[in-house]
């Protein structure tokens, strides 16, 4: 784990290559008065697919809900690549960065719902080309031909004019993932994406995941009850509990010996199913 | 442009005619209330055909004007030799309070059909005899969901109350008109007359508000 | 009756001045009110208080004072500040007012309802306030908000009758004249209920037509069937939107 005593200024200054994708430093987030994350210190290098394991209530999806700008911030810092994503500290004081500098902060980071949340009132393909052209500034065109080879490559190039909601929960979230990647993320958020399936439509999402997993070095925080999807795609696993870091390490070793002794009870529990 | 002297001077005539707006208002919305329900059971034990008949009454007295409602029926009565005697100001509260009642009955029907089915079925179950488990039963779940409605609906009659300048009501606004005219004194008494609605409406809406947020935690 | 009758028929052009006048109060009354509803709803739906809270005072006076009380405002003491308003200008005012702060209320409300999940996706794209609300936010807002001021609508039709009060020749003056020529309060009064009933029953039908397409556009809808979905659909639960 890096030192917490360095602040987001000082990362800021070395070479982005050496900076890690993400980091968080401090970190404490509440709702009220119940603290979800208390001195959270983590970081995660280009490239790396980490997947988040833990109770319900332990924070993981919270995690990547503080990454994406979902939530803000109690206290502490997020870099990104060495950026400060929310806040900065300037001398002593830690400084809310303007909010249009916010979002085009996350412009790279691209997140997928457990529910999907594809825009009803637009079709498939206007759903993918929305942000592009809009927030990236690409031409229609251009948008429109890297929606349709995103489409053939999470299988569903016949589908560019459907509406969402004629679409199954499956085909729907493959359109999410292609959303997701037509604005070029460097991290990819997944949040439990395949949580609201039917059973036998979650194959067809993994696979395609599968696929960018393979294919691409996007950094990717993963949240999943899917265990084997976590051990296939994953170089990390993080397991949380109450708000904490318990266990960090690589799959096989968490799955099969883990340290601790609520890592390995919920794993028995999960893998029960 | 403002005068003091002429608002302290109004305030007294103003709080007259206020109190006909509140007999109007009370009374109104007691007619309505009871009718209301009266109206939404009719509409659920009816034969068709009655019933058919019932909904199109009800939505040609909503949906018409309720100050044309009171032109017609005052004009009418006016010529009656009984009916001629009954005040402007009863005559208004009860036409108010029956225009105001298919708002309420529709409130009434939706509160009963959010009632859960788990309910009416455990009624089935038990045998209970049907009038008596609407009342001790379906009625009371009803209500709790209809209560914050009517009292947005009686907020909403309390302002529509001017509207009984048409048959010549002396309210808060036919007062304030008055003044204005005796003294020139527009400004001051329309004014005021707006005041003491607002005074009057607001923080009641604020009540009912709260009473929806805290019937809607059950 | 047939006496009723040749007057009704004689009397017609009148009717149809005054029908004219509570339509342009109407339509003039609504236009306006969507403005200000619009303007005051996103101002409350804002994350900025500056916005929110002096649209908030503004909708709570103009629902909280009563529509009379506006008329009579606009038509008696605005010529003594100096401000010349024709009586149908006055009354299209007035209904703008009143009715556009309960329309606000309904903007707002339904923007707070729109799925969670949509506000999230945006901000996940990273799209702009501006471009959010309209693409995204507004035409799901606009399905939930369309019964609620469809009920606006009529009620504000129904709210065009006080404007005889200044002196208009509506519809509701034109009908109390047709009592006068046919001395029949009953005739007279009961073909003015009926065309205010008619009147009222077009624009839901508009209001339900409206909302299919906001349905469709959405794909919550089919296409076809357009008419029959309206015709079926006219028993539905009427919005509350007083109060």
């Amino acid at each position: 784990m890096p030192g917490t005593d360095e602040t987001p200024q000082s990362r800021a200054d070395g070479a982005a290559a050496a900076q890690p994708a993400i980091e968080f430093i401090d970190v404490e987030k509440r709702f009220g008065d119940n603290v979800v994350l208390q001195d959270l210190n983590f970081s995660v290098a280009p490239g790396e697919r980490v997947t988040l394991i833990g109770p319900s209530g332990s924070g993981k999806t919270t995690i990547l809900r503080l990454i994406m700008t979902l939530e803000s911030l109690t206290d502490g810092y997020i870099c990104v690549h060495g950026r400060p994503l929310t806040h900065e500290k300037r001398g002593d004081r830690r400084v809310a960065l303007p909010k249009k500098q916010v979002r085009s902060n996350t412009k790279r980071i691209g997140m997928v719902f457990q529910h999907f949340n594809l825009f009803p009132n637009m079709t498939v393909a206007e759903n993918i080309i929305e942000a592009p052209i809009h927030v990236l500034g690409m031409s229609r065109a251009d948008a429109l031909e890297k929606a349709r080879a995103l489409l053939k490559r999470v299988g569903l190039a016949d589908k560019e004019n459907e509406h969402p909601t004629k679409l199954s929960g499956g085909q729907q979230q493959r359109v999410a993932i292609a959303r997701a990647l037509a604005m070029d993320p460097e991290v990819l958020l997944l949040d439990e994406v395949t949580s609201a399936l039917d059973p036998e439509l979650v194959d067809d999402v993994l696979g395609a995941l599968r696929e960018i997993a393979e294919t691409t070095d996007i950094t990717m925080l993963i949240v999943t009850h899917e265990m084997q999807f976590a051990r296939d795609v994953s170089q990390r696993v993080m397991m949380f509990s109450d708000g904490q870091i318990i266990e960090d390490g690589p799959p096989d070793e968490i799955f099969t010996r883990p340290q601790h002794e609520r890592t390995a009870k919920f794993l028995s529990a999960v893998l029960e199913h | 442009m403002w005068d003091w002297s002429r608002a302290f001077d109004a305030l007294p005539l103003l709080l007259k005619g206020f109190g006909n707006t509140l007999i109007a208002t009370v009374g109104g919305t007691l007619i309505a209330v009871v009718l209301g329900l009266v109206i939404a059971i009719l509409l659920r034990v009816l034969p068709r055909w009655i019933n058919w008949l019932l909904k199109l009454a009800v939505a040609f007295v909503r949906n018409t004007p309720l100050v044309v409602q009171l032109l017609f029926i005052y004009f009418l009565f006016a010529k009656h030799p009984v009916l001629a005697g009954i005040p402007s100001l009863t005559l208004g509260l009860i036409i108010i309070g029956v225009h105001y009642s298919t708002y309420m009955s529709e409130s009434y029907r939706a509160g009963i059909d959010s009632v859960p089915k788990g309910q009416w079925e455990a009624i089935s179950a038990l045998s209970l005899p049907p009038a008596r488990a609407f009342r001790s039963i379906v009625l009371p779940q009803a209500l709790r969901a209809t209560v914050p409605s009517l009292g947005n609906y009686a907020v909403a009659m309390f302002k529509d109350t001017p509207f009984l300048f048409a048959i010549g009501v002396v309210e808060l606004v036919t007062s304030a008109q008055q003044y204005g005219g005796r003294h020139f004194a527009y400004t001051e008494a329309f004014t005021l007359a707006g005041l003491i609605f607002l005074a009057a409406s607001y923080p009641t809406s604020l009540l009912i508000r709260r009473l929806e947020k805290s019937l809607a935690r059950y | 009756m047939t006496d009723n009758l040749t007057t009704l028929f004689s009397y017609a052009p009148q009717l149809w001045d005054g029908l004219k006048i509570t339509f342009l109060l109407t339509a003039g009354g609504a236009a306006g009110a969507l403005l200000i509803a619009l303007v005051l709803g996103l101002a409350m739906a804002s994350p900025y208080r500056w916005l929110g809270i002096p649209a908030r005072i503004v909708v709570e006076f103009f629902r909280g004072t009563s529509l009379l009380v506006q008329l009579f405002w606009l038509f008696y003491v605005l010529p003594l500040l100096g401000a010349n308003l024709d009586p149908l200008s006055c009354g299209i005012f007035a209904l703008a007012l009143n009715y556009g702060a309960y329309s606000a209320e309904v903007v707002r409300s339904s923007i707070a309802h729109v799925d969670r999940g949509q506000w999230e996706a945006a901000t996940a794209l990273s799209l702009s306030p501006v471009r959010m609300m309209r693409r995204i936010i507004f035409p799901q807002a606009w399905l939930l908000m369309i019964p609620s001021l469809a009920t606006l609508l009529i009620q504000l039709l129904k709210g065009t009758a006080v404007v005889s009060f200044i002196t208009l020749q509506d519809l509701t003056d034109r009908i109390d004249q047709l009592r006068q020529a046919t001395g029949d309060t009953f005739f007279a009064y009961t073909v003015g209920l009926l065309l205010y009933f008619v009147l009222a029953w077009l624009l839901q039908v508009g209001m339900d037509a409206l909302e299919h397409r906001a349905a469709v556009a959405l794909g919550r809808r089919e296409k076809s069937g357009r008419l029959r979905s309206v015709l079926s659909r006219r028993h539905r639960p009427k919005k509350e939107v007083l109060g």
